[in-house]
């Protein structure tokens, strides 16, 4: 059996780490693209567009990101769509990043003043128009602090990647605690890492918050 | 002929029964007073005008064209009917200068150069040539009020629809937005206004439309009209209002 040091294990972790980050980021720019879609989609005036994005929320938001995963992963392999643990953790993140993101941009967006589309509409602007230049603007402002704040549940959500496979910080805490008996110190190694990541976003998403309420 | 006409015009929301029968026909230059109590459809009324709000029957047309509220059809109306709200609904994350010149840009295709002259030209008119730089938050809601004017006037509209544009302003504020529907009238604007000035409405105004219950109650010359009102139910709101 292969003696760690300590030495050894936090620059295992380490490394796995990179891959929690990689993977996170793949959400979330994944998750904010397609979010980005269903939004626009759920403003339009057409009511099948409008609620297909209702039951894209409903059934990402109402189901385990844990069965999704699975689901893509041997489930997607079963039809005979070979995919591989990667593939599978960015693609069910994906939908789970974008049907929180939906929901959260939703209210910020209702938050600006019905008077805005208005104005938009009269002036003659189209849709589209409405949405670059004038309700994007505003809703980012509005939405970037719980924005920020939501990356936090998408690193904590990539742990659930090592079930099905996929080498990150967990999978490799696990595989480090089966080689040392160690749990304690490795487990509590992991959990501080993911702590290191993620609570300087929830600062600076209380910073964002602040910052917002007094500016306007 | 006719600017902006209506005819048989009924507007329901879900059973509620909002506009009974309108009849109206609006020539080129006259500025149309709409009165009424609270309630009445004059808002309803306006946006049914400029295809904000869909109505079920009967015929609204603008320059003879039919208004409906299709998106292609309201981005065309939109190029001769120019709308002012209560509330400004000034776009707070431009300056000034830049919320006259959004639409005449991306809506006209005018370049940069040209918009921004039309936008100092329109500012000027309103009297706010010096706050094109400004964000809306900094000014007063007069002056607010008068910059939505001059973002509606750079689409040179033909008709312009004004809702109570001086009931969310602070009293001293109402003159200075007043003044500028005033010189507005005089260059031959058309405009059609929900408003509480009876001022106003006799003294800029051609024609006053008194609204009651979703029907036009009683409509008439201006001035004939508020001196010598011939139904019950205006005489106790010019009662109520004066
Ligand atoms: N979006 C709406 N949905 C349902 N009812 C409405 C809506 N807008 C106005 N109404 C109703 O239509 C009637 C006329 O409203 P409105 O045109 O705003 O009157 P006014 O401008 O004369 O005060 C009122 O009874 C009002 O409650
Ligand atoms: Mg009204």
């Amino acid at each position: 059996m292969i003696e760690f040091s300590n030495y050894d294990i936090l620059r295992n972790l380490l490394f796995a780490t990179q891959w929690t980050i990689l993977l996170s980021l793949a959400a979330f720019v994944g998750g904010t693209t397609v979010a980005l879609a269903l939004t626009a989609m759920r403003l339009t005036r057409n009511a099948i567009m409008r609620t297909l994005v209702r039951m894209y929320v409903e059934l990402f938001q109402g189901t385990p990101l844990l069965m999704q995963m699975f689901l893509c992963f041997f489930g997607l392999s079963m039809l005979g769509y070979e995919i591989s643990a990667w593939g599978a953790a960015i693609l069910s993140l994906t939908f789970f990043t974008s049907a929180f993101l939906v929901e959260i941009w939703r209210g910020c967006i209702d938050t600006l003043p019905k008077g805005q589309w208005e104005a938009s509409r009269c002036l003659g602007l189209s849709f589209l128009q409405t949405l670059r230049f004038i309700i994007l603007p505003q809703a980012i402002r509005v939405a970037t602090a719980p924005t920020v704040g939501f990356s936090v549940q998408v690193i904590k959500g990539t742990a659930l990647a090592s079930v099905i496979g996929f080498v990150e910080l967990t999978k490799v805490g696990t595989m480090l605690n089966n080689a040392t008996f160690e749990p304690f110190k490795v487990f509590t190694l992991v959990a501080l890492i993911y702590f290191m990541l993620c609570y300087p976003l929830s600062l600076y998403s209380k910073h964002l918050e602040k910052k917002f309420n007094v500016s306007r | 002929m006719s600017l902006v006409n209506l005819h048989q015009v009924h507007k329901y929301y879900g059973d509620h029964h909002v506009l009974k029968g309108i009849d109206l026909d609006i020539k080129a230059g006259e500025v149309v007073s709409i009165i009424g109590r609270s309630g009445s459809g004059k808002s309803t009324l306006l946006r049914c005008i400029n295809g904000l709000e869909q109505y079920q029957k009967g015929g609204i047309t603008l320059d003879g064209k039919e208004v409906t509220t299709d998106d292609i059809q309201v981005r065309r109306l939109a190029l001769s009917v120019g709308m002012i709200f209560q509330n400004f609904n000034l776009f707070p994350h431009m300056t000034v200068g830049e919320n006259v010149m959004l639409a005449p840009t991306i809506v006209l295709k005018k370049s940069k150069a040209e918009a921004e002259a039309t936008a100092r030209a329109m500012l000027e008119k309103v009297g706010l040539a010096e706050k094109f730089d400004s964000f809306p938050e900094k000014l007063s809601g007069g002056q607010q009020q008068r910059v939505a004017i001059a973002r509606a006037l750079a689409m040179s509209p033909k008709v312009l629809l004004c809702d109570e544009i001086t009931s969310a302003l602070d009293p001293e504020l109402v003159g200075e937005v007043l003044k500028v529907l005033e010189q507005l009238a005089k260059e031959g604007m058309t405009l059609i206004l929900v408003t509480h000035e009876m001022n106003f409405a006799r003294d800029v105004g051609s024609r006053v439309v008194f609204m009651h219950q979703g029907k036009v109650w009683e409509q008439g010359d201006s001035k004939t009209l508020l001196s010598n009102p011939q139904t019950d139910e205006l005489k106790q709101f010019m009662g109520a209002v004066l």
